[in-house]
């Protein structure tokens, strides 16, 4: 992957001399006909296009943001809620991230989104401690979780 | 149209930091309130920041690339306040309201107590 990353870099400044205008458009231009190139020869080469994970991370960012913005609609409507009718409580919930930047980035990830706040870390690292405002379900609360944020990164990283 | 959606943005964010506030008075516990001050306060400044940041470029014309920085730094810091300071509170004894639902924290704090006590 980083071999493929400086070889896009390199097309780049190749196109940038071919050019011979030195400015930063030219070399987004550059790499952007690098990355192209890269994924027109994907088939020659023999490892895999990192294309697949640009994209992957930039569905993570969209989910997130969508989740972002879902969760803080139920947020307000928690505060604005004339009878403060909540049961919140902490959950340990399991992962099968294995490093731990994916771990911290899941955690991050929880915590951003309102309603659920990461408190702790197991020793080993393989159970986050998840405080929720309100459970409906707690397994339901668990499997979202799991479904939405923890596949995403898992597609970015493997 | 960009100033109706600058205005939009800023009174989202306004909003959202208003609602914030309200939050942190109307929530029972630490924990609760925390909920409030990191995260609808988090939305609040990005889409506050959003509207500067869109006033400067089809206005001014210029790109205030810090802003977008800003924004980053918001993301990357709120969530390791919030994580310290709730996990502080938790170890310091602050107790959860009383109508909460489960404690897995404080069963898991437990168990490692009564491994401990039966190495010794």
């Amino acid at each position: 992957m980083a071999f493929q990353i400086l070889l896009n870099i390199g097309i780049a400044f190749l196109w940038i001399l071919l050019r011979n205008d030195f400015t930063v458009i030219d070399f987004l231009v550059g790499y952007f006909i690098g990355f192209i190139m890269l994924f027109v020869l994907r088939g020659l080469l023999n490892f895999e296009f990192y294309g697949r994970r640009v994209y992957a991370f930039f569905k993570l960012i969209v989910l997130f943001i969508y989740k972002l913005i879902l969760a803080n609609i139920d947020v307000i409507k928690i505060v604005l809620s004339p009878k403060m009718d909540i049961r919140p409580g902490i959950i340990a919930v399991p992962t099968d991230l294995d490093t731990e930047w994916e771990i911290t980035l899941l955690a991050t990830m929880i915590s951003l989104t309102p309603g659920t706040l990461s408190m702790n870390f197991s020793e080993n690292g393989k159970t986050i401690y998840v405080h929720f405002i309100h459970i409906e379900d707690k397994d339901e609360a668990i499997k979202e979780i799991h479904d939405s944020f923890e596949k995403a990164i898992l597609e970015v990283t493997k | 149209m960009t100033e109706i959606v600058i205005s939009i943005l800023i009174l989202i964010g306004g909003g959202l930091s208003l609602l914030g506030a309200i939050g942190i008075i109307r929530f029972p516990d630490v924990y609760g309130r925390l909920h409030a001050a990191t995260k609808s306060a988090t939305l609040g400044v990005i889409s506050i920041i959003l509207g500067v940041f869109i006033f400067f470029y089809f206005i001014e014309g210029i790109f205030a690339g810090k802003l977008l920085l800003t924004i980053l730094f918001v993301f990357l810091t709120a969530p390791v306040a919030g994580f310290m300071i709730s996990k502080s509170a938790y170890n310091v004894g602050v107790k959860l309201w009383d109508k909460s639902l489960q404690d897995d924290l404080g069963e898991h704090i437990k168990q490692l107590d009564r491994k401990e006590k039966q190495k010794s």
